[in-house]
Protein backbone atom coordinates (compact mmCIF):
# COMPACT_ATOMS: atom_id res chain seq x y z
CA UNK A 1 0.00 0.00 0.00
CA UNK A 2 2.91 2.27 -0.82
CA UNK A 3 2.05 5.29 -1.47
CA UNK A 4 3.53 8.77 -3.07
CA UNK A 5 4.68 11.31 0.01
CA UNK A 6 6.14 14.22 0.86
CA UNK A 7 10.10 14.50 1.18
CA UNK A 8 10.09 15.36 4.60
CA UNK A 9 7.76 12.35 5.50
CA UNK A 10 9.56 10.21 3.80
CA UNK A 11 12.89 11.44 5.77
CA UNK A 12 11.33 10.51 8.84
CA UNK A 13 9.95 7.79 7.91
CA UNK A 14 13.27 6.64 6.75
CA UNK A 15 14.80 8.15 10.35
CA UNK A 16 12.73 6.45 12.19
CA UNK A 17 13.24 2.91 10.59
CA UNK A 18 16.74 3.18 10.63
CA UNK A 19 16.88 3.78 14.47
CA UNK A 20 14.78 0.82 15.49
CA UNK A 21 16.72 -1.48 12.42
CA UNK A 22 19.41 -0.63 14.28
CA UNK A 23 18.62 -1.04 17.72
CA UNK A 24 16.93 -4.19 16.41
CA UNK A 25 19.99 -5.46 14.92
CA UNK A 26 22.62 -3.96 17.55
CA UNK A 27 23.24 -7.11 19.56
CA UNK A 28 24.63 -8.56 16.09
CA UNK A 29 26.97 -6.18 15.76
CA UNK A 30 28.26 -5.81 19.06
CA UNK A 31 29.16 -9.28 19.07
CA UNK A 32 30.84 -9.16 16.03
CA UNK A 33 32.90 -5.97 17.20
CA UNK A 34 33.11 -7.58 20.65
CA UNK A 35 34.95 -10.34 18.90
CA UNK A 36 37.78 -8.01 17.15
CA UNK A 37 38.69 -6.86 20.96
CA UNK A 38 40.49 -8.13 23.53
CA UNK A 39 38.99 -9.22 26.80
CA UNK A 40 39.97 -5.80 28.68
CA UNK A 41 37.97 -3.95 26.18
CA UNK A 42 35.68 -6.46 25.17
CA UNK A 43 34.18 -5.03 29.27
CA UNK A 44 35.91 -1.68 29.37
CA UNK A 45 33.50 0.83 31.03
CA UNK A 46 32.36 3.19 29.39
CA UNK A 47 32.45 0.90 26.71
CA UNK A 48 34.40 1.32 23.23
CA UNK A 49 32.64 1.14 20.07
CA UNK A 50 34.57 1.54 17.21
CA UNK A 51 38.01 2.82 18.16
CA UNK A 52 40.32 0.05 20.21
CA UNK A 53 43.25 -1.85 18.81
CA UNK A 54 41.21 -4.75 16.37
CA UNK A 55 42.35 -8.02 16.71
CA UNK A 56 41.97 -11.26 15.32
CA UNK A 57 43.66 -13.18 18.33
CA UNK A 58 40.07 -14.68 19.77
CA UNK A 59 39.42 -16.53 16.92
CA UNK A 60 42.89 -18.24 16.61
CA UNK A 61 42.25 -18.94 20.81
CA UNK A 62 38.90 -20.56 20.06
CA UNK A 63 40.08 -22.49 17.26
CA UNK A 64 43.40 -23.67 19.29
CA UNK A 65 41.53 -24.52 22.61
CA UNK A 66 38.39 -26.04 21.33
CA UNK A 67 39.10 -27.27 17.83
CA UNK A 68 36.25 -25.43 16.33
CA UNK A 69 36.62 -26.65 12.97
CA UNK A 70 35.54 -30.38 14.52
CA UNK A 71 31.96 -28.77 15.53
CA UNK A 72 31.60 -26.38 12.30
CA UNK A 73 32.23 -29.58 10.16
CA UNK A 74 29.19 -31.75 12.36
CA UNK A 75 26.82 -28.72 11.81
CA UNK A 76 27.78 -29.08 8.09
CA UNK A 77 27.36 -32.69 8.05
CA UNK A 78 24.05 -33.13 10.12
CA UNK A 79 22.58 -29.65 8.41
CA UNK A 80 23.71 -30.61 5.30
CA UNK A 81 23.15 -34.24 5.48
CA UNK A 82 19.52 -33.82 7.05
CA UNK A 83 18.53 -31.19 4.08
CA UNK A 84 20.25 -33.36 1.28
CA UNK A 85 18.38 -36.57 2.26
CA UNK A 86 15.05 -34.80 3.15
CA UNK A 87 14.84 -33.18 -0.30
CA UNK A 88 15.67 -36.77 -2.10
CA UNK A 89 12.61 -38.11 -0.43
CA UNK A 90 10.55 -35.05 -0.65
CA UNK A 91 10.81 -34.51 -4.13
CA UNK A 92 9.06 -37.53 -5.66
CA UNK A 93 5.69 -37.07 -2.74
CA UNK A 94 5.33 -33.77 -3.48
CA UNK A 95 5.37 -33.96 -7.13
CA UNK A 96 3.20 -36.86 -7.00
CA UNK A 97 0.77 -34.78 -4.79
CA UNK A 98 0.85 -32.15 -7.11
CA UNK A 99 0.39 -33.25 -10.11
CA UNK A 100 -1.76 -36.50 -9.37
CA UNK A 101 -4.17 -35.19 -6.63
CA UNK A 102 -6.24 -37.67 -5.08
CA UNK A 103 -9.32 -37.61 -2.89
CA UNK A 104 -6.67 -38.25 0.18
CA UNK A 105 -3.82 -35.70 -0.80
CA UNK A 106 -4.87 -32.79 1.15
CA UNK A 107 -5.32 -35.37 4.34
CA UNK A 108 -2.26 -36.76 3.78
CA UNK A 109 -0.58 -33.31 3.51
CA UNK A 110 -2.33 -32.18 7.01
CA UNK A 111 -1.47 -35.37 8.26
CA UNK A 112 2.35 -34.52 7.65
CA UNK A 113 2.26 -30.95 9.21
CA UNK A 114 0.65 -33.12 12.32
CA UNK A 115 3.64 -34.82 12.77
CA UNK A 116 5.70 -31.72 13.15
CA UNK A 117 3.33 -30.43 15.67
CA UNK A 118 4.52 -33.44 18.56
CA UNK A 119 6.46 -31.61 21.24
CA UNK A 120 9.95 -32.71 21.04
CA UNK A 121 10.17 -33.21 24.69
CA UNK A 122 7.18 -35.56 24.53
CA UNK A 123 9.35 -38.40 22.95
CA UNK A 124 13.02 -36.98 24.18
CA UNK A 125 13.24 -39.90 25.92
CA UNK A 126 12.03 -42.68 23.63
CA UNK A 127 14.54 -41.35 20.75
CA UNK A 128 17.33 -41.36 23.50
CA UNK A 129 16.27 -44.89 24.52
CA UNK A 130 16.23 -45.89 20.39
CA UNK A 131 19.52 -44.21 19.87
CA UNK A 132 21.06 -46.19 22.98
CA UNK A 133 19.72 -49.26 21.90
CA UNK A 134 21.16 -49.15 18.48
CA UNK A 135 24.43 -47.91 19.67
CA UNK A 136 24.08 -44.38 18.08
CA UNK A 137 24.06 -41.67 20.96
CA UNK A 138 26.26 -38.60 20.12
CA UNK A 139 26.79 -39.93 16.36
CA UNK A 140 26.33 -37.34 13.74
CA UNK A 141 24.35 -39.47 10.99
CA UNK A 142 21.73 -40.64 13.99
CA UNK A 143 21.38 -36.14 13.92
CA UNK A 144 21.13 -36.65 9.96
CA UNK A 145 18.16 -39.13 10.06
CA UNK A 146 16.51 -37.25 13.03
CA UNK A 147 16.53 -33.91 11.75
CA UNK A 148 15.68 -34.87 8.66
CA UNK A 149 12.52 -36.67 9.73
CA UNK A 150 11.72 -33.39 12.04
CA UNK A 151 11.76 -30.64 8.95
CA UNK A 152 10.52 -33.40 6.38
CA UNK A 153 7.05 -32.10 6.76
CA UNK A 154 8.44 -28.45 6.02
CA UNK A 155 10.28 -29.94 3.05
CA UNK A 156 7.19 -31.48 1.71
CA UNK A 157 5.05 -28.83 1.71
CA UNK A 158 7.63 -25.95 0.77
CA UNK A 159 8.03 -28.45 -2.68
CA UNK A 160 4.24 -29.24 -2.77
CA UNK A 161 3.42 -24.99 -2.97
CA UNK A 162 6.15 -24.62 -5.43
CA UNK A 163 5.33 -27.56 -7.39
CA UNK A 164 1.49 -26.68 -7.57
CA UNK A 165 2.32 -23.47 -9.47
CA UNK A 166 3.89 -25.09 -12.06
CA UNK A 167 0.96 -25.53 -14.83
CA UNK A 168 -0.11 -28.64 -15.49
CA UNK A 169 -0.87 -27.81 -19.49
CA UNK A 170 2.90 -27.12 -20.11
CA UNK A 171 3.36 -30.94 -19.44
CA UNK A 172 -0.01 -31.61 -21.77
CA UNK A 173 1.57 -29.46 -24.24
CA UNK A 174 5.17 -31.25 -24.34
CA UNK A 175 3.64 -34.21 -24.16
CA UNK A 176 1.72 -33.70 -27.77
CA UNK A 177 4.74 -32.34 -29.09
CA UNK A 178 6.12 -35.51 -28.42
CA UNK A 179 8.38 -35.53 -25.38
CA UNK A 180 9.02 -39.06 -23.66
CA UNK A 181 8.86 -39.15 -19.65
CA UNK A 182 12.31 -38.42 -19.64
CA UNK A 183 12.35 -35.08 -21.91
CA UNK A 184 9.40 -34.25 -19.92
CA UNK A 185 11.26 -34.53 -16.20
CA UNK A 186 14.86 -33.49 -17.99
CA UNK A 187 13.92 -30.26 -20.08
CA UNK A 188 10.65 -28.85 -18.71
CA UNK A 189 9.84 -30.21 -15.37
CA UNK A 190 13.24 -29.47 -13.58
CA UNK A 191 14.37 -25.78 -15.21
CA UNK A 192 10.94 -24.67 -13.92
CA UNK A 193 10.97 -26.25 -10.46
CA UNK A 194 15.02 -25.99 -9.52
CA UNK A 195 14.24 -22.34 -8.07
CA UNK A 196 11.96 -23.86 -5.57
CA UNK A 197 13.59 -27.17 -4.85
CA UNK A 198 16.76 -24.25 -4.16
CA UNK A 199 15.22 -22.14 -1.98
CA UNK A 200 13.63 -25.16 0.54
CA UNK A 201 17.33 -26.27 0.45
CA UNK A 202 17.94 -23.09 1.83
CA UNK A 203 15.74 -22.63 3.83
CA UNK A 204 15.55 -26.22 5.76
CA UNK A 205 19.40 -25.74 6.12
CA UNK A 206 19.20 -22.82 7.79
CA UNK A 207 16.84 -24.50 10.28
CA UNK A 208 18.51 -27.36 10.60
CA UNK A 209 21.81 -25.38 11.28
CA UNK A 210 19.80 -24.01 14.19
CA UNK A 211 18.37 -26.68 15.62
CA UNK A 212 18.99 -27.00 19.51
CA UNK A 213 16.98 -29.43 20.87
CA UNK A 214 18.23 -32.73 19.74
CA UNK A 215 21.26 -31.42 19.30
CA UNK A 216 21.59 -30.74 22.38
CA UNK A 217 20.38 -33.61 24.35
CA UNK A 218 21.85 -36.60 21.79
CA UNK A 219 25.31 -35.09 21.19
CA UNK A 220 28.45 -34.80 23.62
CA UNK A 221 31.61 -35.27 21.99
CA UNK A 222 31.93 -36.81 18.71
CA UNK A 223 29.40 -35.55 16.91
CA UNK A 224 28.49 -32.27 18.52
CA UNK A 225 27.52 -29.30 16.17
CA UNK A 226 27.84 -25.78 16.86
CA UNK A 227 24.81 -25.45 18.84
CA UNK A 228 26.57 -27.59 22.24
CA UNK A 229 30.13 -25.78 21.30
CA UNK A 230 28.35 -22.69 22.21
CA UNK A 231 26.02 -23.46 24.81
CA UNK A 232 29.77 -24.94 26.54
CA UNK A 233 30.30 -21.65 27.04
CA UNK A 234 27.17 -20.90 29.66
CA UNK A 235 29.94 -21.69 32.27
CA UNK A 236 31.88 -18.50 32.63
CA UNK A 237 35.57 -18.73 33.29
CA UNK A 238 36.95 -15.56 33.74
CA UNK A 239 37.63 -13.15 31.06
CA UNK A 240 35.73 -14.43 28.08
CA UNK A 241 33.40 -12.05 26.24
CA UNK A 242 35.45 -11.70 23.43
CA UNK A 243 35.87 -15.63 23.35
CA UNK A 244 32.64 -16.08 23.44
CA UNK A 245 31.86 -13.21 20.84
CA UNK A 246 34.38 -14.78 18.49
CA UNK A 247 32.93 -18.74 18.83
CA UNK A 248 29.19 -16.68 17.87
CA UNK A 249 30.68 -15.26 15.40
CA UNK A 250 31.49 -17.62 13.32
CA UNK A 251 29.22 -20.25 14.40
CA UNK A 252 26.13 -17.69 12.90
CA UNK A 253 27.70 -15.62 9.66
CA UNK A 254 27.25 -18.07 7.59
CA UNK A 255 23.67 -18.46 8.14
CA UNK A 256 23.24 -14.60 8.54
CA UNK A 257 24.23 -14.74 4.64
CA UNK A 258 22.36 -17.48 3.47
CA UNK A 259 18.99 -15.96 5.36
CA UNK A 260 19.11 -12.65 3.86
CA UNK A 261 18.89 -14.26 0.57
CA UNK A 262 16.19 -16.42 2.00
CA UNK A 263 13.94 -13.79 3.42
CA UNK A 264 11.18 -14.50 0.89
CA UNK A 265 10.88 -17.94 1.30
CA UNK A 266 11.04 -18.07 4.89
CA UNK A 267 7.69 -16.66 4.44
CA UNK A 268 6.35 -19.34 2.55
CA UNK A 269 8.07 -22.05 4.14
CA UNK A 270 7.20 -21.37 7.60
CA UNK A 271 3.27 -20.78 6.77
CA UNK A 272 2.92 -23.59 5.67
CA UNK A 273 1.72 -21.46 2.05
CA UNK A 274 -0.78 -19.90 3.98
CA UNK A 275 0.39 -15.93 4.14
CA UNK A 276 2.30 -15.18 0.47
CA UNK B 1 -4.16 -36.15 -16.78
CA UNK B 2 -4.71 -38.85 -14.08
CA UNK B 3 -4.31 -42.31 -15.56
CA UNK B 4 -4.50 -45.32 -13.82
CA UNK B 5 -0.64 -46.07 -13.93
CA UNK B 6 -0.05 -42.89 -13.45
CA UNK B 7 -2.51 -42.78 -10.05
CA UNK B 8 -0.21 -45.79 -9.09
CA UNK B 9 3.33 -44.40 -9.38
CA UNK B 10 2.59 -41.44 -7.34
CA UNK B 11 1.28 -44.21 -4.77
CA UNK B 12 4.85 -45.33 -5.25
CA UNK B 13 6.70 -41.64 -4.91
CA UNK B 14 4.53 -40.82 -1.98
CA UNK B 15 5.80 -44.33 -0.18
CA UNK B 16 8.94 -43.54 1.24
CA UNK B 17 7.55 -40.09 2.81
CA UNK B 18 4.47 -41.25 4.05
CA UNK B 19 6.01 -44.59 5.54
CA UNK B 20 9.40 -42.72 7.18
CA UNK B 21 7.00 -40.27 9.04
CA UNK B 22 4.19 -43.17 10.05
CA UNK B 23 7.26 -44.54 11.76
CA UNK B 24 8.44 -41.87 13.05
CA UNK B 25 5.66 -40.67 14.81
CA UNK B 26 4.07 -44.33 15.46
CA UNK B 27 7.03 -45.56 17.42
CA UNK B 28 8.45 -42.63 19.81
CA UNK B 29 4.72 -41.71 20.61
CA UNK B 30 3.56 -45.11 21.90
CA UNK B 31 7.12 -45.50 23.31
CA UNK B 32 5.79 -42.94 25.49
CA UNK B 33 2.84 -43.85 26.13
CA UNK B 34 3.64 -47.57 27.29
CA UNK B 35 6.20 -46.04 29.83
CA UNK B 36 4.17 -43.57 30.76
CA UNK B 37 2.13 -46.03 32.84
CA UNK B 38 4.96 -47.80 34.60
CA UNK B 39 7.63 -47.54 37.40
CA UNK B 40 11.02 -46.47 35.18
CA UNK B 41 13.76 -45.29 37.75
CA UNK B 42 17.07 -46.67 36.00
CA UNK B 43 19.09 -45.36 38.85
CA UNK B 44 17.29 -47.42 41.83
CA UNK B 45 18.16 -50.51 39.15
CA UNK B 46 15.09 -50.64 36.82
CA UNK B 47 16.19 -52.25 33.72
CA UNK B 48 14.56 -52.63 30.34
CA UNK B 49 15.35 -56.59 29.89
CA UNK B 50 18.81 -57.90 30.45
CA UNK B 51 22.09 -55.63 30.23
CA UNK B 52 23.84 -56.14 27.26
CA UNK B 53 21.13 -57.14 25.01
CA UNK B 54 20.68 -56.80 21.21
CA UNK B 55 18.42 -54.53 19.32
CA UNK B 56 16.28 -58.28 18.91
CA UNK B 57 15.82 -58.27 22.60
CA UNK B 58 14.62 -54.40 23.07
CA UNK B 59 12.26 -55.08 20.02
CA UNK B 60 10.96 -58.19 21.35
CA UNK B 61 10.57 -56.47 25.10
CA UNK B 62 8.71 -53.54 23.01
CA UNK B 63 6.26 -55.53 21.42
CA UNK B 64 5.35 -57.36 24.67
CA UNK B 65 5.19 -53.98 26.92
CA UNK B 66 8.68 -54.35 28.46
CA UNK B 67 7.19 -56.65 31.04
CA UNK B 68 10.55 -56.36 33.55
CA UNK B 69 9.39 -52.62 34.12
CA UNK B 70 5.97 -52.86 36.77
CA UNK B 71 3.08 -51.41 35.56
CA UNK B 72 1.48 -48.96 37.90
CA UNK B 73 -1.53 -47.08 35.83
CA UNK B 74 -2.38 -43.84 36.46
CA UNK B 75 -0.07 -43.25 39.18
CA UNK B 76 2.42 -41.13 36.95
CA UNK B 77 -0.18 -38.81 35.30
CA UNK B 78 -1.59 -38.26 38.89
CA UNK B 79 2.11 -37.71 40.62
CA UNK B 80 3.30 -35.59 37.57
CA UNK B 81 -0.13 -33.23 37.61
CA UNK B 82 -0.42 -33.08 41.22
CA UNK B 83 2.88 -31.91 41.90
CA UNK B 84 3.43 -27.78 42.80
CA UNK B 85 6.37 -28.04 40.04
CA UNK B 86 3.39 -29.01 37.50
CA UNK B 87 1.05 -25.95 38.56
CA UNK B 88 4.57 -23.50 38.62
CA UNK B 89 5.49 -24.81 35.05
CA UNK B 90 2.25 -24.58 33.92
CA UNK B 91 2.28 -20.75 34.82
CA UNK B 92 5.95 -20.04 33.57
CA UNK B 93 4.83 -21.69 30.17
CA UNK B 94 1.77 -19.72 30.01
CA UNK B 95 3.56 -16.46 30.85
CA UNK B 96 6.32 -16.83 28.67
CA UNK B 97 4.13 -17.85 25.33
CA UNK B 98 1.92 -15.12 26.24
CA UNK B 99 4.41 -12.49 26.88
CA UNK B 100 6.14 -13.53 23.59
CA UNK B 101 3.22 -13.21 21.78
CA UNK B 102 2.16 -9.67 22.83
CA UNK B 103 5.31 -8.28 22.73
CA UNK B 104 5.82 -9.79 19.12
CA UNK B 105 2.36 -9.75 17.29
CA UNK B 106 2.19 -6.08 18.73
CA UNK B 107 5.62 -4.59 17.84
CA UNK B 108 5.53 -6.86 14.60
CA UNK B 109 2.02 -4.99 13.60
CA UNK B 110 3.63 -1.07 13.99
CA UNK B 111 7.34 -2.43 12.66
CA UNK B 112 5.61 -3.97 9.67
CA UNK B 113 3.14 -0.74 9.48
CA UNK B 114 6.71 1.26 9.32
CA UNK B 115 8.29 -0.98 6.81
CA UNK B 116 6.15 -0.39 4.53
CA UNK B 117 6.20 3.23 4.11
CA UNK B 118 7.93 4.62 1.61
CA UNK B 119 11.57 5.64 2.55
CA UNK B 120 15.53 5.23 1.35
CA UNK B 121 17.07 2.16 1.97
CA UNK B 122 13.87 0.25 2.80
CA UNK B 123 15.78 -3.50 1.78
CA UNK B 124 18.69 -2.89 4.45
CA UNK B 125 16.28 -1.71 7.28
CA UNK B 126 14.56 -4.99 6.79
CA UNK B 127 17.68 -7.14 6.71
CA UNK B 128 19.02 -5.87 9.68
CA UNK B 129 15.52 -6.48 11.19
CA UNK B 130 14.71 -10.05 10.38
CA UNK B 131 18.88 -10.82 10.51
CA UNK B 132 17.92 -11.93 14.80
CA UNK B 133 15.37 -15.04 13.23
CA UNK B 134 18.46 -16.82 11.76
CA UNK B 135 21.04 -16.46 15.35
CA UNK B 136 20.85 -19.76 16.23
CA UNK B 137 18.90 -19.79 19.96
CA UNK B 138 22.22 -20.78 22.01
CA UNK B 139 23.92 -17.57 20.52
CA UNK B 140 21.41 -15.06 21.31
CA UNK B 141 20.84 -16.61 24.76
CA UNK B 142 24.42 -16.40 25.52
CA UNK B 143 25.26 -12.63 23.86
CA UNK B 144 22.32 -11.67 26.06
CA UNK B 145 22.82 -13.26 29.18
CA UNK B 146 26.84 -12.32 29.39
CA UNK B 147 27.30 -9.38 27.13
CA UNK B 148 24.27 -7.68 27.75
CA UNK B 149 22.34 -9.00 31.28
CA UNK B 150 25.83 -9.09 33.34
CA UNK B 151 25.48 -7.56 36.34
CA UNK B 152 29.32 -6.33 36.37
CA UNK B 153 30.60 -6.35 33.02
CA UNK B 154 27.48 -6.19 30.84
CA UNK B 155 26.16 -3.38 28.41
CA UNK B 156 23.08 -3.03 31.21
CA UNK B 157 24.76 -2.47 34.12
CA UNK B 158 27.48 -0.15 32.44
CA UNK B 159 24.17 1.93 31.40
CA UNK B 160 22.47 1.63 34.79
CA UNK B 161 25.78 3.05 36.43
CA UNK B 162 26.33 5.82 33.93
CA UNK B 163 23.05 7.01 34.99
CA UNK B 164 23.89 6.41 38.75
CA UNK B 165 21.95 3.51 39.53
CA UNK B 166 22.39 -0.07 40.81
CA UNK B 167 22.88 -2.56 37.98
CA UNK B 168 19.95 -5.13 37.72
CA UNK B 169 21.00 -8.74 38.44
CA UNK B 170 18.95 -9.71 35.93
CA UNK B 171 18.64 -12.81 35.48
CA UNK B 172 17.59 -13.82 38.96
CA UNK B 173 15.78 -10.47 39.62
CA UNK B 174 13.60 -10.47 36.55
CA UNK B 175 13.91 -13.78 35.22
CA UNK B 176 10.90 -13.86 33.33
CA UNK B 177 11.06 -10.53 31.87
CA UNK B 178 14.86 -11.06 30.93
CA UNK B 179 13.54 -14.37 29.21
CA UNK B 180 10.87 -12.95 27.56
CA UNK B 181 12.87 -10.23 26.56
CA UNK B 182 15.85 -12.56 24.63
CA UNK B 183 13.04 -14.72 23.17
CA UNK B 184 11.18 -12.43 21.70
CA UNK B 185 14.45 -10.66 20.33
CA UNK B 186 14.25 -14.02 18.43
CA UNK B 187 10.61 -13.78 17.50
CA UNK B 188 9.49 -10.21 16.51
CA UNK B 189 11.44 -10.26 13.16
CA UNK B 190 9.31 -13.36 12.01
CA UNK B 191 6.33 -11.73 13.17
CA UNK B 192 7.10 -8.61 11.55
CA UNK B 193 8.09 -10.28 8.20
CA UNK B 194 4.71 -12.11 7.75
CA UNK B 195 2.92 -9.43 8.95
CA UNK B 196 4.85 -7.01 6.02
CA UNK B 197 4.17 -9.91 3.88
CA UNK B 198 0.32 -9.29 4.60
CA UNK B 199 0.47 -5.54 4.57
CA UNK B 200 2.09 -5.35 1.24
CA UNK B 201 -1.11 -7.24 -0.26
CA UNK B 202 -3.68 -4.87 1.15
CA UNK B 203 -5.33 -2.89 -1.38
CA UNK B 204 -4.45 0.96 -1.53
CA UNK B 205 -7.26 1.55 -3.65
CA UNK B 206 -9.47 0.70 -0.79
CA UNK B 207 -7.28 2.69 1.93
CA UNK B 208 -7.47 5.85 -0.72
CA UNK B 209 -11.35 5.66 -1.08
CA UNK B 210 -11.82 5.31 2.62
CA UNK B 211 -9.54 8.67 2.91
CA UNK B 212 -11.75 10.23 0.91
CA UNK B 213 -15.42 9.44 2.36
CA UNK B 214 -13.07 11.10 5.21
CA UNK B 215 -12.24 8.24 7.44
CA UNK B 216 -9.08 8.75 9.72
CA UNK B 217 -5.93 7.28 10.12
CA UNK B 218 -7.12 5.03 13.23
CA UNK B 219 -10.40 4.52 11.75
CA UNK B 220 -8.66 3.00 8.48
CA UNK B 221 -5.88 1.29 10.62
CA UNK B 222 -8.97 -0.53 12.54
CA UNK B 223 -11.68 -1.02 9.95
CA UNK B 224 -9.32 -1.85 7.15
CA UNK B 225 -5.88 -2.89 7.43
CA UNK B 226 -6.13 -4.78 10.85
CA UNK B 227 -9.11 -6.68 9.70
CA UNK B 228 -7.38 -7.64 6.55
CA UNK B 229 -4.63 -8.52 8.72
CA UNK B 230 -6.62 -11.19 10.80
CA UNK B 231 -5.65 -13.79 8.64
CA UNK B 232 -1.58 -13.31 9.40
CA UNK B 233 -2.43 -12.36 12.61
CA UNK B 234 -3.79 -15.97 13.50
CA UNK B 235 -1.25 -17.62 11.88
CA UNK B 236 1.57 -16.04 13.42
CA UNK B 237 -0.17 -16.74 16.74
CA UNK B 238 -0.87 -20.23 16.08
CA UNK B 239 3.07 -21.02 15.18
CA UNK B 240 4.57 -18.89 17.44
CA UNK B 241 2.56 -20.97 19.91
CA UNK B 242 3.49 -23.98 18.54
CA UNK B 243 7.10 -23.32 18.69
CA UNK B 244 7.25 -21.13 21.94
CA UNK B 245 5.92 -24.23 24.21
CA UNK B 246 9.14 -26.03 23.30
CA UNK B 247 11.59 -23.17 23.99
CA UNK B 248 14.34 -25.12 25.37
CA UNK B 249 17.95 -24.01 24.20
CA UNK B 250 17.28 -20.66 26.12
CA UNK B 251 16.41 -21.79 29.23
CA UNK B 252 19.37 -24.50 29.12
CA UNK B 253 22.44 -21.85 28.78
CA UNK B 254 20.49 -18.93 30.79
CA UNK B 255 19.07 -20.22 34.01
CA UNK B 256 18.65 -23.70 33.73
CA UNK B 257 15.16 -23.71 34.93
CA UNK B 258 15.94 -21.90 38.00
CA UNK B 259 14.60 -18.88 39.64
CA UNK B 260 10.80 -19.47 38.43
CA UNK B 261 11.52 -19.96 34.92
CA UNK B 262 11.08 -24.01 34.25
CA UNK B 263 8.16 -24.20 31.97
CA UNK B 264 6.40 -27.22 31.15
CA UNK B 265 9.51 -28.85 28.45
CA UNK B 266 12.42 -27.77 30.50
CA UNK B 267 10.36 -29.73 33.98
CA UNK B 268 10.11 -32.83 31.58
CA UNK B 269 13.45 -32.82 30.18
CA UNK B 270 14.72 -32.35 34.05
CA UNK B 271 12.34 -35.30 34.80
CA UNK B 272 13.61 -37.66 31.90
CA UNK B 273 17.38 -37.05 31.44
CA UNK B 274 18.02 -35.21 34.89
CA UNK B 275 16.36 -37.13 37.68
CA UNK B 276 16.08 -40.36 35.41
CA UNK B 277 12.15 -40.41 36.50
CA UNK B 278 10.95 -41.93 33.18
CA UNK B 279 7.94 -43.12 33.71
CA UNK B 280 6.98 -39.49 35.47
CA UNK B 281 8.80 -37.81 32.57
CA UNK B 282 6.57 -39.39 30.11
CA UNK B 283 3.16 -38.81 31.51
CA UNK B 284 4.40 -35.11 31.55
CA UNK B 285 5.48 -35.67 28.02
CA UNK B 286 1.98 -36.97 27.31
CA UNK B 287 0.44 -33.63 28.80
CA UNK B 288 2.68 -31.86 26.31
CA UNK B 289 1.78 -33.59 23.42
CA UNK B 290 -2.32 -33.21 24.35
CA UNK B 291 -1.12 -29.33 24.84
CA UNK B 292 0.62 -28.85 21.68
CA UNK B 293 -2.21 -31.00 19.93
CA UNK B 294 -5.19 -28.30 20.77
CA UNK B 295 -3.11 -25.64 19.29
CA UNK B 296 -2.11 -27.29 16.36
CA UNK B 297 -5.93 -28.62 15.58
CA UNK B 298 -6.38 -24.77 15.22
CA UNK B 299 -3.64 -24.52 13.07
CA UNK B 300 -4.54 -27.34 10.62
CA UNK B 301 -8.06 -25.64 10.03
CA UNK B 302 -6.65 -22.52 8.98
CA UNK B 303 -3.97 -24.52 6.54
CA UNK B 304 -6.78 -26.81 5.41
CA UNK B 305 -9.01 -24.02 4.46
CA UNK B 306 -6.67 -22.90 2.06
CA UNK B 307 -5.55 -25.82 0.88
CA UNK B 308 -9.05 -26.39 -0.83
CA UNK B 309 -8.69 -22.83 -2.64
Amino acid sequence: MARAVTTPRKALNTAIAWTIGLLIFFPILWTVLTSFKTEAEAIANPPVFLFFDWTLENYGVVQERSNYMRFLWNSVIIAGGSTILGIIIAVPAAWSMAFVPSRRTKDILLWMLSTKMLPAVGVLYPIYLLCIELGVLDNRYALVVILMLINLPIIVWMLYTYFREIPGEILEAARMDGASLKDELLYVLTPMAVPGIASTLLLNFILAWNEAFWTLNLTSVDAAPLTAFIASYSSPEGLFFAKLSAASTMAIAPILILGWFSQKQLVRGLTFGAVK
Amino acid sequence: MATQSSRSAARIMMAPAVFLLLVWMLVPLSLTLILSFKRFLPLRGDRIGERGDGFGDFLLDYITGFPTLDWVGFQNFSAFASSGAFTDAVITTLVIVGGVLAVSVIFGILLAMLLDQPMWGQGVVRILVIAPFFVMPTVSALVWKNMFMDPTNGLFAHLWRAFGADPVVWLSDVPMFSLILIISWQWLPFATLILLTAFQSLDSEQLEAAEMDGAGPLARFFFIALPHLSRAITIVILIQTIFLLAVFAEIFVTTGGAFGTRTLTYLIYQRVLESQNIGLGSAGGVYAIILANIVAIFLMRIVGKNLDR
